[in-house]
């Protein structure tokens, strides 16, 4: 693995809630085109460890880049050197994050939720944004549904327009914060097969799961975290069939 | 017929309750336009003045919140006509110099000293009551909508012009619509710096021919008027506003009558 090739990069990334450290110091290097999967228990820390990475949470120690691109606070000689706004934001513009429960804009239809940013961040003139949004969601499966409000669309079809919003900035990289959770069974699989796709072509995703199957099936690489810390990490075939780790086995025999 | 309050008890002169609201007096039609213009202009003031109220209170800057809650506080803890006192009278006292005079030209269009202190001291009263109203539009707004704004590069400032606002427009506008209605006959309390505003006309009205009665009716039926006119464009819209949206809004019988058509299970 050449360094040019790393997409994110992370060092000890610590993030305390109040007096409760939710992560003790997550170190995690991705290349181009690399699926992670993390996955554990639930207050384990894999969603704040998410939103660590999109600097939607600050964190207090350790170090995050994304395309060698430091993100969010640092931390240096004991002073905290905060992002401005708009440093902030490019920074954000280089990720993509896909919600749990969607956070399609309300008031827009499908294609404005998925032109918005494009327009205002890249200003990209809108006749080309809107092109490219009914690309995006053709690609998702959801051409017919351009005009539709969020109120009118299903969960499953809320999460394929939010996919298509997060790839509308032509991130280097996706973040999954359990993006299949907050939808009922029968909306699963169409979500997991846009996911898949995504990995198929190349897209560089961190996803925050407890679909194992899509772990097995896309992942490169799965990440097992319990307590705010990475216990294991290793294929797929290493953590579901050959797992040692007394943690990992646990959590895979409740759920599996 | 016997009187033992001193006072003539007289029949409603309906003629001249009609003769007030049809008047052809250039004062009154005069003082109609200065109500509806001092109530659009102050509301609009303090609509923009209350949204940088709410945005201050919610800065991240501890000075910033300071200076906005005490301005509510002042504002929202004193009287309305004890404010318009005070920037009318006080504000030249404190200066030194006549902030209002008796007449200034803005934009080419000429003010009487008192319509601008009044415009002024409603708009900062106005103010406060809308960074509330405001606050608690943005507020009611899920955090997750500015997050998904700034997940995709968006600074906090464009997710809150380009994403909360919009949303939250929805819900302040019904309160704003009932502030304007208060507004409309706020205004009324210009009188006691000497606004010639339709309260005022009356009054004047009433000290030659004292029909108090048949004169304060008829006001109250222009205030009526101008108030109802006001709901009707507070209707439509709200009507664009929750076009997107699968929520009928009420209708202006509903929303005059203050009632909702019941279902019957």
């Amino acid at each position: 693995m050449s360094t040019g090739d790393l997409v994110l990069r992370t060092e000890g990334v610590r993030k305390s809630f109040g007096k409760h450290e939710v992560l003790k110091g997550i170190s995690l290097s991705m290349t181009r085109g690399e699926v992670v999967c993390i996955i554990g228990p639930s207050g384990s820390g894999k969603t704040t460890f998410l939103r660590c990475i999109d600097y939607l949470e600050p964190i207090d120690a350790g170090l995050i880049e994304v395309m060698g691109v430091r993100v969010g606070r640092r931390h240096e000689n004991g002073r905290v050197i905060r992002p401005s706004d708009r440093e902030g934001a490019r920074q954000r513009g280089h990720m993509g994050f896909v919600f749990q429960r969607f956070n399609l804009w309300p008031h827009k239809t499908a294609l404005q939720n998925v032109a918005e940013a494009p327009i205002i961040v890249r200003g990209v003139a809108k006749d080309e944004a809107h092109a490219e949004a009914e690309r995006l969601l053709a690609r998702v499966g959801l051409a017919d549904k351009r005009d539709s409000y969020p109120g009118r669309l299903s969960g499953g079809q809320q999460q394929r327009v939010a996919i298509a919003r997060a790839l509308a900035m032509r991130p280097a990289l996706i973040l999954f914060d359990e993006a299949t959770s907050a939808l009922d069974p029968e909306m699963i699989g169409e979500v997991l097969a846009v996911m898949v796709e995504l990995a198929a072509e190349g897209m560089t995703m961190v996803c925050v799961t407890h679909e194992m199957g899509f772990a097995r099936q896309a992942a490169d690489r799965v990440v097992m975290m319990d307590d705010g810390s990475i216990v294991e990490e290793g294929t797929p075939e290493q953590i579901f069939t050959a797992s040692t780790n007394p943690r990992t086995q646990s959590f895979l025999s409740k759920i599996l | 017929m016997t009187d033992p309050f001193g006072v003539i008890a007289v029949q409603f002169d309906a003629h001249l309750f009609f003769s007030r609201i049809f008047t052809t007096s250039s004062p009154f039609w005069g003082a109609l336009v200065t109500t509806v213009y001092v109530s659009v202009l102050s509301q609009t003031f303090g609509t923009i003045l209350g949204l940088f109220t709410a945005l201050a209170l919610r800065s991240r800057h501890r000075l910033w919140r300071i200076l906005a809650f005490l301005y509510v506080l002042l504002v929202r803890g004193t009287p309305v006509v004890v404010q318009i006192f005070f920037i009318y009278f006080g504000a030249n006292l404190f200066l030194g110099f006549d902030l209002f005079p008796r007449s200034a030209d803005i934009l080419g269009l000429s003010f009487s000293g008192p319509v601008l202190a009044g415009i002024v001291a409603l708009s900062i009263n106005e103010g406060a009551f809308m960074s509330e109203i405001i606050r608690a539009g943005i507020e009611s707004i899920d955090h997750g909508q500015t997050e998904a704004a700034l997940s995709v590069g968006m600074t906090h400032r464009e997710a809150m012009r380009r994403i909360v606002l919009p949303q939250a427009a929805r819900v302040i506008v019904p309160p704003l619509g009932n502030e304007f209605n208060n507004m409309i006959k706020g205004t009324s309390l210009l009188s006691f710096i000497g606004v010639y505003e339709i309260f005022q006309d009356a009054q004047t009205v009433y000290s030659a021919d004292f029909m108090p009665v048949e004169i304060f009716a008829a006001v109250a039926f222009w205030y009526l008027v101008l108030t109802t006119i006001w709901g009707l464009i507070q209707v439509q819209i709200e009507r664009r506003l929750g076009a997107s949206e699968l929520v009928e809004g009420a209708t202006f019988s509903e929303r005059v009558l203050g009632i909702r058509p019941r279902h019957n299970l």
